[in-house]
């Protein structure tokens, strides 16, 4: 992959001065942790740190056999389902029709990019505030308009859904600014001609547009996925802390709740290596999969 | 437009507004509640119109200090943290990603594909995956509660690297001969000729990298524990402690408004460039 | 002066037994102030060749020498030449009196020198009203003069010109290869110029390289090389429309093509297999009825002043120019072609080498 450039300069040491700062870093905060990481996994250490036992793969096993990691793992896989699918639902929606209007996209366009600019933290606590479940002004308008009892304190799917409308809400506009490019590079002349031979605009959307998307969408979904995998540590913290109970718990908290606070740096570590391990995946999936770009 | 479908365009526009009013509803709801009293804003339903009290309740914020449950540090100085953070994220990934790009394209040496994959793979893992060993590093290099802490580990992964190795192989080879013909040797080139064009791309990653900064969360919840180095997005979040009712929900609105201005105008003032550079990116 | 010498240069790709060798030992002796011309069809190696003598590439065989000095291991910009590339290579956020003025710059040329070079090119081109504007606020051919106006400053021994014309459209070229004649009566300095256009070269080169899969198979004056093409390719690639070439069997006054015999004018140089060469433009219709050239005609295109009547000797394709006064041919009509002695041409069939 490292294409070549047919011109280049000669010097013996300059590349690698170059290459120094950027080395050093990478290898003191990226290389070295992560090695330490895998290492981690494969041990175990008492409370106090003190003494370390080589334990092999018994850490993954214990993971493997925790009702606790399995629920979370459920409970990941729950919401990035949701938080990909609701996400590139709507923003595909508002893409579609802001590329329609004729004039005033670029208006909308700045109207529903700035969300990405807040912070997940931030976010995390507007929404808590807007449902939270005495004072919340959204949580008053559902019980006292539609009778809802709504309190994500103690119902782990409320807690669920507000944490999938946070996370959705902040991804909206980065989803949203790629639609609107991609289909925006379609050429004008595919949609002519598909209405001069009679597709109406749902169909052309459906039958043209939809699949020359593909790769985008394709793009997004990875995107999106990742981004409810780890992007979101900050809205849970600061809506839900993981509960109530564990019902919010993704993998990534777990990872930070049992090496921080439960201080299980095996566990964690573990833990760690396992969301490496569907990282890389996911990228090399995207890598491979758009390098071939998905057409029809 | 390929008929006209007034219906439809109409349709269009209602659901693009409905958009626009709920992406910004919780915005305005908070917007709201920082300009009125901690109790108006705790009897639900909450007034919806803005209140009188919007300069008190920024300056409260702003000085700290202030009755809540949980952490009443200045968010003056919470957002002075993040700023500088920030920046340093941005710029200092921005200047090591420009040197390191350079040397990748425009040398051949031994073990280059070796350092081209090795940037590579840092792509792939974000923060949150190596949080325990990480924070083990930044300890042990007594770098807790610095700022280097909470910028340095950030400045890890390679996005701008690969961005400017992209941009690069765009640059026709004939101006780097033409320089060569012209005397410049490599830096030379890279400051006059290289730099200037890249500006764009510098722009757009600014932008990203800055609001990147500006957000982290889960990494300077782990590297501070000393409240005058609370970025604003951790302060926010300290708050907010025990039940509802006992926070001072206004102060903690105000609060939320002002850690999300900087980034907003970011976005906002460099708009043009930020989706070029994010489109492009992904490319 | 700014002679060039170019001896057994040889250029390879790769190493050792995967070596791709694709100059074959070229040589030639360029005096001071001669517009040379490389020509040749893409993937011939001219381009490579200028590169050499740029210094952008490395000499893998043989030494080049610039003003008398063997110039092989000596950086592009030790070499007192400048090169004006096909797409220009402007710096594109410098203004054109910046990108003039780099190169000088760098040598720490002072200020007030540089000034008076820039105006000095710049009026030379008619530069002055664009100095401080961008690249791309530019047409193509404005381009072309400021890369040119780069290229003069420098007061090299040597101009270097990489198809300079070809990004150009049509009109603009032609005007732009009156400005470099110009410019080459003006100034007299030594230049190299690299097209794969056959006018272009005929035009402008006081001698002509012909260059063809890394061998140069010709190296004359424009009147040489049209008058007595050394290989059949340069034969048939000088010239508008391209000399033909018939093969066949010589045997004395005859020969012998696809079964017929041609009768010639007088004896061929040698018998055996040949190719024999007449340009368009010195094959006759034959009006008295005198035995000649067998000849079918099969398409008539119509230029204006002249025609071209395309057909065939025996199997070979064969084109005649004519007046366009004169009247047409008729489609599928067999008439005889006159084949003057002083214009044939005689190659090896093996060789392609001029007999």
């Amino acid at each position: 992959m490292a294409a070549e450039k047919r011109v280049v300069f000669r010097s013996a040491w300059l590349p690698w001065a170059l290459l120094a700062p950027q080395a050093a870093v990478i290898a003191a905060f990226f290389f070295w942790p992560a090695g330490q990481a895998l290492l981690q996994s494969l041990q175990q250490s008492d409370a106090f740190g003190t003494s370390v036992q080589w334990v092999g793969l018994e850490n993954f096993r214990n993971l493997w056999n925790d009702p606790g990691y399995l629920a979370s793992f459920k409970t990941t896989a729950v919401f990035s389902v949701l938080v990909a699918a609701i996400g590139i639902a709507l923003s595909l929606l508002l893409a579609a029709f802001a590329d329609r209007v004729v004039r005033g996209s670029m208006v909308y366009r700045t109207l529903l990019i700035w969300p990405y600019a807040v912070a997940p933290a931030v976010a995390g606590v507007l929404w808590f505030f807007m449902f939270s479940p005495s004072i919340g002004i959204v949580s008053y308008t559902l019980s006292t308009t539609f009778g809802l009892d709504w309190n994500p304190l103690l119902n782990g799917d409320h807690a669920m859904t507000l944490i999938v409308m946070a996370a959705v809400w902040k991804q909206i506009s980065y989803n949203f600014l790629f639609f609107l490019a991609g289909l925006q590079s379609i050429p004008k002349s595919l949609i002519e001609a598909a209405a001069i031979d009679g597709a109406r605009p749902w169909r052309r959307f459906w039958t043209i547009q939809f699949p020359l998307l593909s790769p985008t969408t394709f793009f997004l979904l990875v995107i999106n996925v990742v981004y409810a995998f780890f992007d979101t540590f900050a809205i849970i913290d600061a809506s839900t802390q993981g509960g109530p109970g564990k019902d919010t718990a993704i993998l990534v908290y777990k990872v930070y709740y049992d090496g921080f606070k439960a201080l299980d740096l095996g566990g964690s570590a573990a833990q760690s290596v396992v969301l490496m391990a569907i990282v890389v995946t996911l990228t090399v999936i995207q890598f491979r999969f758009i390098e071939k770009k998905v057409t029809y | 437009m390929v008929e006209r479908r007034p219906t439809l365009g109409i349709l269009a526009h209602v659901v693009l507004l409905l958009g626009v009013l709920i992406v910004a509803f919780p915005v305005y709801v908070t917007f709201v509640a920082s300009t009125h009293t901690a109790a108006e804003v705790v009897q639900a339903p909450m007034p919806l119109t803005p209140g009188p009290h919007l300069v008190d309740n920024y300056l409260r914020a702003l000085q700290g200090g202030g009755q809540g449950a949980g952490s009443t540090a200045s968010v003056g100085r919470m957002m002075f943290v993040s700023l500088v953070s920030a920046l340093i994220i941005a710029l200092g990934k921005i200047a090591i990603s420009l040197l390191s790009a350079f040397a990748i394209v425009y040398f051949r040496f031994p073990l280059r594909n070796l350092f081209f994959w090795a940037i590579f793979v840092t792509l792939m893992l974000p923060v949150e995956v190596r949080i325990g060993p990480t924070y083990k590093v930044v300890a042990d290099l007594g770098m807790l509660n610095t700022y280097a802490g909470l910028t340095v580990p950030l400045i890890a992964s390679a996005t701008a690297t690969f961005l400017f190795r992209q941009f690069f192989l765009t640059v026709p080879d004939e101006l780097v001969e033409a320089a060569r013909i012209d005397g410049a040797g490599p830096m030379r080139f890279f400051k006059d000729v290289l730099v200037p064009l890249s500006m764009t791309s510098v722009a757009a990653l600014f932008v990203i990298q800055f609001i990147y900064g500006w957000n982290q969360y889960l990494w300077p919840l782990l590297v501070t524990t000393d409240e005058s180095m609370y970025p604003v997005v951790i302060g926010i979040k300290r708050m907010i402690a025990g039940g509802e009712a006992q926070n001072e929900w206004n102060i903690v609105m105000a609060t939320a408004m002002l850690a999300m201005l900087p980034p907003a105008l970011v976005v906002l003032l460099m708009q043009k460039w930020f989706v070029k550079g994010l489109v492009d990116a992904e490319k | 002066m700014g002679a060039i010498a170019i001896r057994d240069v040889v250029k390879r790709y790769g190493k050792g037994a995967k070596a791709n060798q694709v100059i074959h030992g070229v040589n030639a002796e360029i005096a001071d102030g001669e517009f040379i011309v490389i020509v040749g069809p893409s993937g011939c190696g001219k381009s490579t060749l200028l590169r050499m003598v740029a210094g952008l590439e490395e000499i893998s065989g043989g030494e080049i020498s610039i003003a008398g000095r063997v110039v092989n291991d000596v950086e592009p910009s030790e070499r007192d030449i400048a090169m004006v590339f096909q797409n220009y290579a402007l710096y594109p956020h410098m203004s054109v009196f910046d990108n003039m003025a780099y190169g000088l710059k760098i040598a720490k040329v002072p200020p007030d020198e540089i000034k008076q070079r820039v105006d000095k090119a710049a009026g030379i081109l008619q530069l002055h009203p664009y100095l401080a504007r961008r690249p791309r606020e530019l047409s193509g051919g404005q381009r072309q003069r400021v890369a040119m106006g780069r290229a003069i400053v420098r007061q090299p021994e040597v101009f270097l010109f990489d198809e300079p014309l070809s990004n150009l459209d049509a009109k603009l070229r032609a005007q732009t290869r009156l400005e470099i004649q110009k410019l080459h009566r003006e100034l007299g300095v030594t230049s190299l110029f690299v097209t794969h256009d056959q006018v272009e070269a005929m035009t402008l080169a006081q001698r002509m390289i012909v260059m063809n899969a890394g061998r140069m198979e010709q190296i004359g004056t424009p009147a040489e090389v049209y008058a007595r093409p050394a290989t059949t390719f340069v034969a048939g690639f000088i010239g508008s429309p391209p000399m033909n070439l018939v093969t066949g069997r010589a045997d004395g006054s005859r020969f012998h093509v696809d079964g017929i015999a041609l009768p010639l004018p007088g004896p061929a140089p040698r018998s055996g297999e040949l190719i024999v060469g007449l340009r368009p433009e010195h094959a006759a219709l034959q009006t008295n009825g005198a035995p000649g050239w067998p000849f079918t005609v099969e398409m008539v295109e119509m230029l204006g002043a002249e025609r071209l009547v395309h057909g065939r000797v025996g199997q070979t394709l064969f084109t005649v120019r004519m007046d366009a006064t004169l009247p047409s041919p008729a489609l599928g009509a067999a008439l005889q072609l006159q084949a003057p002695l002083a214009h044939l041409h005689w190659f090896d069939a093996t060789t392609q080498q001029r007999v």
